[in-house]
């Protein structure tokens, strides 16, 4: 595939690219279930929360910040896990049962780019996802600044390399597009689970929290939390992510099958 | 490494390829030269897919040698790409593209493409260029798959079943469409189980059964090479004594009905009843004939070849 794709003449490969790429944008424009939910359901979350009252109260159980401030997190990582596990998976699964994939093999474009271009659309709806998350829950419901943007950016930036891996694992698994999609709402919701979405990590008895920081969306929720709570997240969670990303890319690259 | 202009356009030598206990192909060659519309015939499950996989480097062979206009599919792969356009069986596309959305993208993939508005003009998708692929008819799709087999400007185009599916009318625009392809100087490998299209077609047909080449000939010789029965139906113009004809080495059998006379067996038939008739000074009117044609050489030398190994005539 190396050699194939060094063929190309840069100039070239970047008009294909450009091409694959915006025809993948205007494809997710004219299907936008995958942002409407992506997007949708952790800003209607947000909401939810935001207009409870009793979620503004600081308490002592949660280390002294208020419940909407702890779930804020646990809401971009929730938006995260929908694209990387459903939103993601679903249009790769459906070009390989259409034959798209088999069809560009047979052009001087190999299939990997359109994965390629698959997770930049896909990326950019997450990102866009946590900016909308993280600026309203500031601007429109007061929780507390970031006391290390940059530190949000790298654990976000982290978080979408060890979830999206995921994703395409789910991708390579499954054999059909309706597969994929049940696998992914059956790794969703125990991952979930790990991130504090019913249970907030902070009243997870020790072996729970414990399983929660080795687990890709419970590493995320706790460097996205220190690096709004604390300043530059620690190393622990950084790490689980890092690793995550590179052993799942590994491991769906292996498995993923082209037709 | 370039496409060089000498030599076959295809080149397929000793091509071996198994799937587990499967054998797909057994010991394979065939050549095809430039400009020629060359079928690849068979019945399903024949090995026709995989052979066509295999010389477009979708797959490698366990043994045997390949050659695209002088390229090695599998170390040439980057320039075999530009050069060889490829319509594979059942490939759809997303609904919600549109016809010259989708034209555009796969243009921009090749080297030299041809021009969109020329070929669209060609496979009279004109009035379609801004429908999404989701409300195209069957025929229309393939008209589709088919002009992005040609989107690169390549020298050979390889088109896999591709009339399967179509209505007979898609399937006659299609076949028109085909010709004018070859008018644009263009190499055509067909993988077809139709005999009807090969024959209309073909220049020459290679016919594949259980992954071993049967024979390679022009329609009209793979027809003439059945030894399938022949028939001929006549009046004779006076009564005559069967023996007449039945002591000729090309006649099997005679059944008369009323008025006509039907005459089986095999070689020059016609001519020997004819003569065989005339030396006892009878004429024969309204003579007709079945012509063996492409199915029954099809049917005869895939479905008989076991038995016909067996009597050492076919090897």
């Amino acid at each position: 595939m190396s050699a194939h794709s060094l063929a190309l003449p840069s100039a070239r490969r970047r008009g294909a690219f450009w091409r694959l790429l915006r025809t993948e944008a205007l494809l997710t424009w004219r299907r936008p279930i995958g942002p409407a939910v992506g997007i949708g359901l952790p800003v209607l979350l947000l909401v939810i929360f935001g207009e409870v009252p009793a979620f503004h109260h600081r308490s002592a159980s949660l280390g002294g910040i208020s419940a909407f401030t702890s779930y804020v997190p646990v809401v971009v990582i929730l938006g995260l896990a929908l694209i990387a596990l459903m939103s993601l998976p679903s249009p790769l699964t459906t070009y390989r049962e259409l034959g798209v994939l088999h069809r560009l093999s047979t052009t001087p474009v190999p299939p990997s780019w359109l994965l390629a271009a698959q997770l930049l659309v896909q990326a950019t709806v997450a990102v866009a996802m946590a900016v909308v998350v993280l600026l309203g829950s500031v601007a429109a419901f007061g929780s507390p600044a970031p006391r290390s943007p940059i530190g949000v950016v790298i654990a976000v930036g982290l978080s979408i390399a060890g979830l999206f891996p995921l994703g395409l694992l789910v991708a390579a698994l499954a054999k059909t597009n309706n597969g994929a999609m049940m696998i992914g709402r059956l790794v969703l919701f125990p991952t979930l689970f790990f991130a504090g979405l019913w249970l907030p990590r902070p009243l997870m008895p020790r072996v729970l929290l414990d399983i929660s920081n080795y687990t890709p969306l419970g590493a995320a929720v706790e460097a996205i939390q220190d690096s709004i709570l604390h300043g530059f997240p620690p190393v622990g969670p950084l790490l689980v992510l890092a690793g995550y990303a590179v052993a799942l890319a590994y491991l769906a690259s292996r498995l993923f099958r082209w037709e | 490494m370039g496409a060089s202009s000498d030599g076959p356009a295809v080149e397929v030598i000793g091509l071996c390829k198994r799937y587990g206990e499967v054998v797909a192909v057994d010991d394979l060659s065939l050549s095809v030269q430039e400009g020629e519309i060359f079928g690849v015939l068979g019945p399903n499950g024949a090995g026709k897919t995989t052979t066509v996989e295999c010389a477009i480097g979708l797959r490698s062979p366990d043994a045997g040698k390949v050659r695209l206009l002088g390229l090695d599919p599998q170390a040439d792969r980057a320039e075999l790409r530009e050069v060889v356009g490829v319509q594979l069986q059942s490939g759809a596309l997303p609904d919600k593209l549109r016809v010259d959305e989708i034209l555009e993208l796969y243009r921009s993939f090749y080297r030299r493409p041809t021009e969109v508005d020329e070929l669209v003009g060609a496979l009279g998708l004109e009035t379609k260029r801004r429908s999404y692929y989701r409300s195209l008819s069957g025929g229309q799709r393939q008209r589709l798959n088919v002009a992005l087999a040609l989107i690169g400007n390549p020298r050979i185009a390889v088109l896999d079943e591709m009339t399967t599916g179509l209505d007979p009318q898609a399937r006659r625009e299609t076949w028109g469409l085909i010709r004018r392809v070859r008018e644009r100087n263009v190499t055509v490998l067909l993988v077809t189980h139709l005999m009807e299209e090969a024959e209309r077609l073909c220049d020459r047909v290679a016919l594949i059964d259980r992954g071993r080449l049967v024979a390679i000939d022009t329609p009209a010789g793979l027809s003439a090479r059945a030894s399938t029965t022949k028939l001929v139906r006549f009046s004779a113009s006076s009564p005559f004594d069967d023996a007449i004809l039945l002591a000729r080495p090309e006649v099997s059998s005679i059944e008369r009905r009323g008025e006509r006379v039907s005459v089986t067996g095999s070689g020059e038939l016609v001519n020997a009843v004819v003569l065989a008739l005339a030396a006892e000074g009878i004429t024969a009117h309204g003579i007709e004939m079945d012509r063996s044609n492409l199915e029954d050489a099809f049917l005869e030398l895939t479905t008989h070849r076991q038995d016909l190994v067996a009597e050492g005539s076919l090897s």
